[in-house]
């Protein structure tokens, strides 16, 4: 099935840390990269708080810790779990819209009394792993059939997620799924259909499928200085905060939109702007090679996965990485309207990032876990 | 689908499908890194300016508005640093913070400042209480409330008080000059108020100071000509005077007669200027140079001497005053006894009122008149102080026979405290008029001759007996000392006429008579407790203040025979 032509015979050359740790020293490198420039934007952000900068190291800790275990997961076995991990996924979910506990005005987390637990995180990975095992029990392409039960895979928990409502997390999540399905192959004319079907029902999902405040967001996207003190007031500021940091920024610890309060959610979803007022382009230029790099290893790794169900799952997962980076750098920039999306292993907070560097270590063991060729 | 189309189409997905994506991803990163460029090199400049308005504040800096000083340098008017509380309304009621204790400090109700800050939560700027003290203003910023800040201000201080509040005047609350010396002299006091940039972040506190724009120039000292003791003593025995004869007011001017200086000058009733909450408009006023009254009798000496230098009268002239009784133009003007034929010195002493009427109508060629506009009557004295009276004189030389008569014991026309005692300074020194100054002045500025030397002199000399056992100005007497002065009892202009009953007693005078150092006028308006002539109510006023003055100034003596005569009878008696 998979064309690898003559090399199908040679060894694999794998390093020791691949062998026995199943880590992938290419992605783990950039990672710790990314990690401890997010910790010295954050340590600025919170005005040099140390308290803060150590629970997000104990956060990091975490978060590797939960990629190092899944990197010992063969893909045949996440291949198993997956329906299983999918079922769960989506009962938790239902169940956070009846006993989902609030807070800002959205019902997202599941209250276990020594943690919380916020169900469609899981779905990020659940569901493309749910997609990519059903779709690879067929022969690729997908027929209609496959192509319509896939549609209605992702479209149950983005559905759910939506409810919460959390728009941006269900943007991530139906997105992880629609990329294993245009992965599998879904035709072109498909594809142009499908785009023609969401233009055309955008005026529907404005007057029936969104929210006030959503669509408060998107007015306000288009022109923020219709509310500069209100919703318009984030991007206003987050585009001082960049451009007053030119190319090479005001240095470290020197940003004075974000020490001086002026930017909103500076630790968290945008951080981004804090880094671009205190590096400049040079920084932000850094930062989008990074994950230019992260994105294309993962890519290497989906194309040289063994399977299709790794493969699609993998160049999944990859996608999606820019998903995240492209939609939160793209919202503080004021390209995009503002959902509540992280920027990924450099903003303040846990549970997303658990997730992240659990699709990681799912890379990881792809790429891991390879056998040798026989012929 | 044939397996083989299967296979092709697999194929063909390795080719075409990264390929499309690869184009489009590098198309998505290039427009962010399109944003970031045009963000951060091309809009730079705009959005940089943006952020700098957003937390780039200049403030001003106040002034430390120059302090007012006697003439010895001891402080009558003294800024100092107080913290005015200020919030942004939004934020502050934003917060959802508790204000009781914000309140409490800041000695307000709670709800009312509430209220206040509701009614001004679209504005940014609401002060809270202004004029706090440095100690408590601490305490206020302690409580860490959002959108509340400090602003440094100045407040004045007045450490004498009501003895200086007429001649000082006040600051209003921004520290400018509203009334007295410091509104004519508030460019000088005030200084220039510096500027500087500074950081401030949302919540509109101050986070540190870029630079410095300019910096405050501090306001200039103004050393007054007052003499801070003899203002506490005039103002005490006037006080005490007012007090005593029940009087709706007085005033008393002292001043220097080589040099023109006000040395003292107080008013009755006064207030405090330190805490004006109380203080009515009326008693704000600096009658001294404010109010002008018909000064009856006081004027006698001017129109002897204007008889005297125009030859018209000589010094050994005599009036005959029989009956004591005169009538001009149908109105009767009556002595208080018939005082027969009397010379010029007696019809001061007695204060004749017929003997002047006489002297009055006899004069020719309007010389008293004359003298009166030589002398600045009807023409504000030139201070410049805030709300200064001209007083009036008719425009004209008067012709009917009343009117004659009248101006020469002193009716129709009126002078101000500070004319008067002019004029009586400028008797004391030898017919030459200095300009009033409230300034301390280093030398003597040349003065104007506005009447004959030898006049002036032989009117002193004329004027001592009004002081003497028989004048009508014997308790203006001072041990030790020679003086000159005249009396006044004016009846009080009212609505149709004269008031009965209504008296603006005067005593207006010079010491030593021989080498004359100071003039005074007494004025004490309305005595309502019985007594009401000049030398009953207003010449002990001058007898204790030109006293204590001649004291402090150390003035020799010129009458020490009778001094010694007093000293040897007192020495008899014991």
């Amino acid at each position: 099935m998979l064309s690898r032509g003559p090399s199908n015979t040679t060894f694999l050359k794998q390093t020791w840390i691949q062998r026995n740790l199943h880590l992938d020293e290419t992605l783990l490198g950039p990672l710790l990269i990314l990690a401890l420039a997010g910790l010295a934007v954050l340590y600025s952000a919170f005005d040099q708080n140390i308290d803060a900068i150590n629970r997000q190291i104990i956060r990091l800790g975490i978060a590797f810790g939960v990629m190092l275990v899944l990197a010992q997961i063969p893909p045949t076995t996440l291949r198993r779990w997956a329906p299983w991990l999918f079922a769960v996924s989506v009962a938790t979910l239902v169940a956070v819209l009846f006993i989902g506990v609030e807070g800002k005005g959205a019902k997202r987390w599941l209250d276990f009394g020594v943690f919380r637990f916020q169900p469609s995180e899981v779905m990020k990975i659940a569901l493309p792993m749910m997609v990519a095992w059903y779709l690879s029990r067929y022969p690729l392409p997908p027929n209609w059939k496959q192509i319509a039960i896939s549609l209605f895979i992702v479209l149950v928990p983005t559905a759910l997620i939506i409810r919460q409502p959390d728009l941006g997390t269900s943007l991530l999540v139906a997105a992880s799924g629609l990329f294993v399905l245009y992965l599998a192959g879904l035709r072109l004319r498909y594809m142009i259909g499908a785009a023609i079907a969401i233009v055309g029902s955008a005026p529907l999902l404005w007057y029936f499928g969104m929210h006030d405040y959503q669509r408060q967001r998107v007015l306000t996207f288009l022109n923020p200085e219709r509310d500069p003190l209100g919703a318009g007031y984030h991007i206003i500021q987050s585009k001082i905060a960049l451009g007053s940091g030119g190319t090479y920024g005001k240095g470290w610890l020197n940003g004075t939109q974000s020490h001086l309060e002026f930017l909103p959610e500076r630790h968290t979803d945008f951080v981004f702007a804090v880094l671009g007022e205190e590096f400049g382009l040079f920084g932000v230029i850094l930062l989008l090679l990074l994950y230019a790099f992260i994105i294309g290893r993962g890519l290497f790794i989906a194309v040289n996965a063994q399977d299709s169900f790794s493969r699609l799952l993998a160049g999944s997962l990859s996608l999606t990485f820019f998903v995240y980076i492209f939609v939160n750098a793209g919202m503080v920039s004021g390209l995009l309207p503002v959902v509540g999306l992280p920027l990924p292993l450099i903003s303040y907070g846990g549970t997303s990032m658990v997730t992240l560097m659990a699709a990681f270590g799912i890379l990881m063991s792809i790429h891991t876990h390879r056998r040798m060729w026989s012929s | 689908m044939a397996p083989r189309a299967q296979q092709e189409e697999s194929q063909s997905v390795v080719l075409w499908r990264p390929t499309l994506l690869l184009v489009f991803f590098v198309a998505l990163a290039g427009v962010l890194l399109w944003r970031a460029l045009s963000l951060q090199i091309l809009d730079r400049e705009f959005l940089q300016n943006q952020g700098d308005a957003r937390h780039l504040r200049v403030v001003e800096m106040p002034a430390h508005r120059g302090a007012v000083t006697d003439r010895y340098g001891d402080p009558l008017a003294l800024s100092s640093p107080v913290d005015s509380v200020w919030a942004h309304p939004g934020y502050l009621l934003e917060s959802g913070a508790d204000l009781t204790a914000l309140a409490s400090l800041l000695g307000l109700n709670e709800r009312t400042m509430r209220r206040r800050l509701e009614a001004r939560s679209e504005r940014e700027f609401v002060y809270l209480r202004r004029h706090l003290s440095p100690d408590r203003a601490a305490q206020v910023m302690e409580l860490g409330l959002p959108g509340v800040a400090l602003q440094r201000e100045y407040r004045r201080f007045y450490p004498a008080g009501e003895v200086t509040a007429h001649v000082l005047g006040f600051t209003n609350i921004d520290d400018r000059g509203q009334e007295g010396l410091e509104l004519s002299f508030d460019e000088w006091l005030r200084g220039e108020p510096g500027a500087k940039r500074v950081l401030r972040d949302r919540l509109g506190r101050r986070v540190r100071d870029v630079e410095s724009l300019r910096e405050p120039r501090p306001g200039n000292t103004l050393a007054l000509s007052i003499d801070r003791r003899l203002q506490y003593l005039a103002y005490r025995e006037l006080k005490a005077a007012v007090r005593e004869h029940g009087a709706r007011g007085g005033s008393l001017v002292l001043l220097d007669v080589k040099t023109g200086e006000v040395l003292a000058m107080v008013n009755q009733p006064s207030f405090n200027p330190n805490n004006r909450t109380n203080a009515q408009p009326a008693h704000m006023r600096n009658r001294a140079v404010t109010d002008a009254f018909e000064p009856g009798s006081t004027v006698k000496p001017l129109l002897i001497a204007a008889a005297l230098e125009s030859g018209q009268l000589r010094p050994d002239s005599v009036i005959n005053t029989s009956p004591g009784v005169m009538r001009v133009g149908g109105h009767t003007v009556r002595d208080f006894r018939d005082y027969g034929t009397i010379d010029l010195s007696t019809l001061l002493n007695r204060s004749s009122t017929v003997g002047a009427a006489k002297v009055g109508l006899e004069l020719e060629d309007d010389v008293f008149w004359e003298l009166l506009v030589r002398f600045g009557f009807g023409m504000t004295t030139g201070t410049g102080f805030p709300g200064e009276s001209a007083g009036s004189l008719p425009i004209v030389p008067p012709r009917s026979a009343i009117e004659r008569a009248t101006l020469s014991y002193g009716y129709g026309l009126s002078v101000t405290p500070l004319q008067l005692a002019q004029s009586y300074a400028t008797l004391a020194a030898d017919g030459v008029q200095r300009p009033i100054s409230f300034l301390k002045l280093e030398e003597a500025p040349d003065g104007e001759q506005v009447l004959d030397a030898n006049v002036a002199q032989l009117l002193r000399e004329m004027m001592e007996g009004v002081a003497g056992s028989q004048g009508t100005g014997r308790r203006a007497g001072v041990s030790g000392y020679r003086i000159a002065g005249k009396t006044g009892t004016a009846k009080k202009s009212i609505a149709g006429g004269y008031a009965d009953d209504l008296y603006v007693a005067t005593f207006a005078g010079l010491a030593p008579a021989s080498r004359p150092r100071l003039a005074m006028a007494v004025v004490i308006d309305e005595p309502s407790a019985g007594a009401y002539y000049g030398g009953q109510v207003a010449a002990p006023v001058f007898a204790s203040v030109m006293t204590g003055a001649l004291r402090l100034l150390n003035v020799p003596p010129d009458d020490l025979p009778a001094l010694d005569a007093h000293m040897a009878s007192r020495g008899g008696a014991g």
